[in-house]
């Protein structure tokens, strides 16, 4: 294993590790408003992707017309979710949210393969093949997109938690009967919440189907996802950026260096491996409040 | 009506405190102990060993699922690996020569050490933290079980089971196999039973509660959670093996996977949080929706004359049981033991609905 090859999969792990920051960032926006740790974002990312070839192929509109049909669609389809299965339990043991989620998981999933069945299918966003070299480094051309769009997306939240409604949203999350006291409508807002999120959930789905296709796979970014809204503590979007990156690149150097030697497929491994490590070191995350309960 | 509570004066504490105190329910726990006792008289061998037989296991296995996320209220994402630790150990001990009987106790023994090991780890956090790395202690045993060969015997790869063998005797008709299941199935209710009556299952409700005020009135919540998690990954490792020793007959990976956790989950979940009668709905619910489901399409489209791709047929009863938890979980949180209960206490003033309390 020479410098150069470790570095390449240092590089290409931070670019796939900025795109499971995008599907981490949709946990976390959910969670800061309502503290529902949604387990079904992989497969909102999945149905986001399918919408989005259900619009450019049976309507036949372009790919862009298409994403941004499927972005006011799982605009909707994230107010839906909210009101019509997480508002009633709000207030709710732990278990019966974390299990809510996991329901929609499986429904999601499950309805989107029952509508439009299993089989792989490309999406095409038309990003050339041709290879790019940082200096020496061999880089994913839609690796590099999918990580530029990601820190624009991070871009705009940094902006949009400036404007009147992200103060409303973050006023939610610090305290949300304080919020309620003032006149904000904690409802409205996390409802909002689920709607962004289920925004970022499409922007992830077309970025990754565009590196692996769609079909069910997609919903496996959510154990990606959960590790690094974990890692970077579930509240802060910032630090599932960093997370994302910091993920990244433990991923392509541990698979790099531990698939030959356990013959393949330690990424899910390492997943698991951070995700336990974290919540025994650092609960909270990199950058999380301090608030969690320990025993 | 059935259950007439009209004119039974409990005169001392031990009659208060029976298992059953409305000889209504003795009447029908042992009606139904002699129906399943001579099931495989008035029963076909292929719903015996098809329907019967599957239920009776996964039931023993939700109620310990349900020892954690009903009574302790510990939430269990990797269950079915709890499962399949049991199973390997079982199918690896039978094989190398060790008794079935002793295989299954070593199979729940070694479940039980993984399970509270990883739990002794995880219980520093609670809640949602508890939760994901329960998840990701399924993933972690998905792992080491499929890519060890010593445990799987390869990639892909698929382990035999021998037959079991009780008091040196091969068990291998349906009958035996049947009974296996149930004798095992009849244990783990009567532990769960009394588990309700003992300082345990008392210390259990009251961590579950609220684990500060456990701790205040002097229940060390650190320790009866471990103790809960022991036991449940006990249940779960011995009906792991006995699913493969009666049902499976071999055991691969993919029989242990995070889904089955998630099944085992809605087991729990659609029959009722803490509800023993619930186990048994909810475990027989989840097993027969899909084969029930795939008749009523199979109904419905021949009825109206329409025909479904085989991707949608395959997918479906998938969509629908995801539909169904989030259904329960809206309309009836408490699963279809709530269900059971409520049309019991109705019966029980029945007709004078206005002496209910």
């Amino acid at each position: 294993m020479d410098a150069i090859s470790l570095m390449e999969s240092a590089a290409n792990g931070a670019l796939i590790g900025l795109m499971y920051s995008l599907v981490a960032m949709g946990i976390v926006l959910i969670y800061k408003s309502s503290s529902v740790p949604n387990l079904a974002q992989g497969s909102m990312t999945m149905l986001a992707a399918y919408v989005v070839l259900a619009f450019a192929n049976s309507a036949g509109a372009p790919i862009w017309a298409a994403i941004s049909l499927a972005i006011i669609t799982m605009f909707i389809i994230g107010l839906a979710i909210e009101r019509v299965a997480l508002r009633r339990l709000a207030g709710r043991p732990i278990i019966m949210i974390l299990m809510m989620t996991l329901g929609l998981e499986i429904f999601l999933r499950a309805g989107s393969m029952t509508i439009w069945g299993g089989t792989t299918r490309p999406m095409n966003l038309g990003i050339s093949d041709a290879p790019l070299f940082l200096g020496p480094l061999l880089i994913n051309r839609a690796y590099a997109f999918g990580a530029v769009v990601t820190i624009a997306m991070f871009g705009f939240f940094v902006m949009f938690f400036r404007s009147r409604v992200g103060v409303v949203l973050r006023a939610i999350s610090d305290d949300y009967t304080a919020a309620w006291s003032v006149g904000i409508s904690v409802e409205r807002g996390v409802a909002l919440s689920w709607a962004m999120s289920a925004v970022v959930a499409t922007i992830a789905g077309v970025l990754w189907s565009s590196v692996q296709g769609v079909d069910q796979s997609l919903a496996q970014l959510l154990l990606k996802g959960v590790t690094v809204a974990v890692l970077g503590g579930l509240d802060s979007i910032g630090g599932a950026l960093l997370a994302g990156v910091l993920l990244g690149v433990v991923e392509g150097i541990a698979s790099s260096v531990l698939d030959p030697l356990l013959g393949g497929a330690s990424r899910d491994l390492v997943d698991a491996a951070m995700l336990i490590l974290t919540i025994l070191i650092r609960p909270h995350g990199l950058f999380g409040r301090h608030d969690i309960e320990r025993v | 009506m059935l259950f007439r509570q009209a004119g039974i004066f409990h005169a001392d504490y031990s009659a208060d405190r029976a298992l059953f105190p409305i000889p209504a329910d003795r009447w029908m726990i042992g009606i139904l102990l002699l129906l399943a006792l001579a099931a495989p008289i008035y029963m076909n061998t292929l719903y015996l060993s098809s329907y019967l037989l599957p239920w009776l296991i996964w039931t023993a296995g939700a109620l310990g699922l349900n020892l954690i996320l009903g009574w302790a209220g510990q939430f269990h994402l990797g269950y079915a690996a709890v499962m399949g630790i049991g199973a390997y150990a079982a199918v690896h001990a039978t094989r190398a020569g060790i008794p079935w009987e002793i295989a299954i106790v070593l199979a729940g023994i070694t479940a039980s050490v993984i399970g509270s090991v990883f739990a002794f780890a995880a219980l520093r956090v609670k809640g949602l933290y508890l939760a994901l790395s329960t998840l990701a202690l399924q993933f972690v045993m998905d792992w080491t079980i499929s890519h060890v060969p010593a445990i799987s015997g390869g990639t892909q790869a698929t382990l035999q089971a021998p037959d079991i063998r009780l008091l040196g005797r091969a068990v291998t008709s349906d009958a035996g196999l049947y009974y296996v299941a149930l004798v095992w199935c009849v244990l783990v209710t009567s532990f769960m039973l009394n588990l309700r009556r003992t300082a345990l299952g008392r210390a259990l409700v009251a961590v579950r509660e609220k684990d500060y005020a456990a701790a205040v009135i002097g229940v060390n919540s650190f320790y009866f959670k471990l103790v809960a998690f022991a036991t449940s990954s006990f249940i779960g490792g011995v009906s792991g093996a006995i699913l493969i020793g009666t049902f499976y007959h071999a055991v691969t990976p993919e029989q242990f996977s995070v889904d089955v956790s998630i099944q085992a989950l809605a087991m729990v979940i659609v029959g009722g949080l803490g509800s023993i009668i619930g186990s048994y709905f909810g475990a027989a619910f989840i097993l027969l929706m899909p084969g029930v489901m795939n008749s009523f399409i199979s109904w419905a489209t021949t009825k109206f004359g329409f025909s479904l791709g085989i991707e949608t047929l395959a997918h479906l009863p998938q969509a629908f049981y995801g539909a169904l938890i989030i259904g329960f979980l809206l309309i009836e949180p408490l699963g279809l033991g709530k269900i059971y209960n409520n049309i019991r206490d109705y019966l029980l003033v029945w007709p004078f609905g206005y002496t209910k309390k």
